[in-house]
């Protein structure tokens, strides 16, 4: 079997020009069992204590978005069942970014590397039972062939729900997989200490997986030969906005911002800036250009690196991207925490006032101490995205938002940038 | 004693503010968030337990010694962990919505 089932509105794949890809692969339709499996795939693995040691001295960092080492989850959930509990692997392709495609095309087009992953996972902690947990159908039908064709020694079940953006955070993971309904819960317990079942559960995103077999295979040192030292290896980007098509890069991590323009064919003098992270980690302004892309960078920049999506800004408005985005989490966010959709409807209003050129100091005011105290009061870090989003705002554009202030902003008052998922990768069905 | 909050359980009563002000923040619309890491000294025990008694929604709930009493204990105790708060991060981002 080895039909494509790309969407029609697929996004451009590449690889960094000089770099050997790990992750993605370039040969249209979905990779097979004997092709997975002939190219090194599904290699044996005689001491999962060694793969853990391998996996630490690679400093593989989740790329679900927080990028948390995942040497320390691994050790933490693996003794917590030689303590007597039985641990779970749940591998995260609910990918809840509109504007990342990335786990969306590893499931649909490289299944075996993430069941490769979610398998060597699985030995290390000592699981018995995985779960891939998707909301692509896609994804699932790419998964269920894979699985079929796969002969493993380990309970793998597919769990499928609605897309949405909460429901890829690691607790509504969890909370899905167990019968509920896919929105996160409060912390503690978080899901190493009781995840699936009550059992300390691996949450791992599926492209941070998909790293295991090259680890196994060439080791923690060779992992490390490309990267920065903060933030060794690749990361799959993907790339939205400036007026071009969808790209989904795999990029040694320390790039320069300026090299990746070059690559998706932007001019530098266009950018106005960039929403760093997907939804996530806000907005940067011009001095994105000298940034290089990694964690300690971005960090550096009062942003992040996130999930690795990258939306830039040429003819959109930031003003009226932010308030898109506001939108989208006054609309999209759980309905659960009181601080999350009180906190989501107010900076949204503040900002698609300040679009329409009808906000008030007292209105920005509001925002930016929202902006501030709202912080950290949600169970899930949807609010948090929402007050980086109102922060990064005031911070790297104050002209800006001065000048929508005083209503001057013409691109705003004739045709506003406006959508219900901006940057979206692919249209929602 | 420690406690911990479900902030998606919270409906807004503020309660918990009037008796124990020191534990419980409230924003804007009266939602409340605990203003420490949930350990409550014995002297200021009988305070959080009117709090955590008075909560018409059962949104405060006593941790024991493993896990919060009456549910099924966590099968790690969030104490005993080795695994840093992945919400401690030095980032503006704080530490990313984890998925």
């Amino acid at each position: 079997m080895n039909s494509a089932i790309t969407p029609a509105d697929a996004p451009v794949v590449a690889a960094w020009p000089g770099t050997t890809p790990r992750l993605l692969r370039f040969t249209p339709g979905v990779e097979d069992y004997a092709e997975y499996a002939g190219s090194g795939g599904y290699q044996a693995l005689d001491e999962p204590d060694r793969l853990l040691d391998e996996v630490e001295r690679s400093g593989l960092q989740g790329r679900g978005g927080a990028a948390f080492p995942l040497a320390v989850k691994l050790r933490t959930v693996r003794d917590a069942g030689r303590a007597g509990a039985h641990p779970v692997v749940l591998a995260n392709g609910e990918e809840g970014e509109p504007a990342s495609v990335k786990d969306k095309w590893l499931l649909r087009n490289r299944p075996h590397l993430v069941l490769d992953g979610v398998r060597l996972a699985a030995r290390v902690v000592g699981a018995q039972r995985a779960v891939v947990y998707v909301s692509d159908p896609l994804a699932a039908q790419a998964l269920d062939a894979a699985l079929a064709a796969a002969d493993l020694d380990l309970s793998i079940g597919v769990v499928t729900v609605d897309a949405g953006y909460v429901a890829g955070e690691e607790t509504a993971a969890v909370r899905a997989v167990n019968g509920g309904p896919p929105k996160p819960t409060d912390k503690p317990p978080r899901p190493f200490q009781q995840g699936v079942d009550g059992q300390p559960t691996l949450v791992s995103n599926v492209e941070t997986l998909a790293n295991l077999p090259f680890i196994l295979r060439h080791g923690g040192e060779e992992y490390r030969a490309v990267g920065t030292d903060a933030s060794p290896g690749t990361f799959l980007a993907t790339v939205t906005g400036a007026g071009r098509p969808a790209a989904l890069y795999e990029l040694p991590h320390g790039v320069t911002v300026t090299d990746l323009l070059a690559l998706h064919g932007v001019s530098p003098e266009q950018v106005q800036g960039v929403l760093m992270g997907g939804y996530f980690a806000g907005l940067v302004n011009r001095s994105v250009l000298d940034a290089t892309l990694d964690h300690e960078t971005m960090r550096g920049l009062g942003s992040g690196l996130g999930c690795g999506a990258v939306a830039i800004l040429t003819e959109d408005c930031p003003v009226a991207v932010a308030a898109a985005v506001m939108a989208y989490f006054d609309r999209e966010n759980a309905s659960q925490c009181g601080s999350c959709f009180n906190g989501t409807a107010a900076m949204s209003a503040v900002t698609s006032a300040l679009r329409d050129g009808v906000a008030t100091e007292e209105d920005l005011a509001r925002l930016e101490r929202w902006s501030v105290v709202l912080r950290g009061r949600g169970a899930c870090a949807t609010l948090d995205a929402a007050t980086n989003i109102a922060s990064s705002l005031l911070k790297q554009y104050p002209e800006l938002v001065a000048s929508h202030l005083a209503g001057a902003c013409d691109s705003c008052r004739t045709s506003a940038f406006s959508t219900l998922r901006p940057y979206e990768v692919e249209t929602a069905s | 004693m420690k406690i911990r909050l479900d902030r998606t359980l919270c409906d807004g009563f503020g309660i918990c503010a009037k008796h124990a002000p020191e534990y419980f923040s409230l924003d804007d619309w009266g939602y409340a968030s605990l203003a420490g890491d949930g350990t409550v000294p014995e002297v200021d025990r009988d305070a959080v337990m009117r709090a955590l008694l008075d909560c018409p929604v059962h949104a405060i709930i006593e941790y024991g010694e493993h896990g919060p009493l009456g549910e099924r204990s966590p099968a790690i105790n969030a104490e005993d962990s080795s695994e840093p708060n992945v919400g401690a991060g030095d980032s503006q981002a704080i530490s990313g919505f984890v998925r």
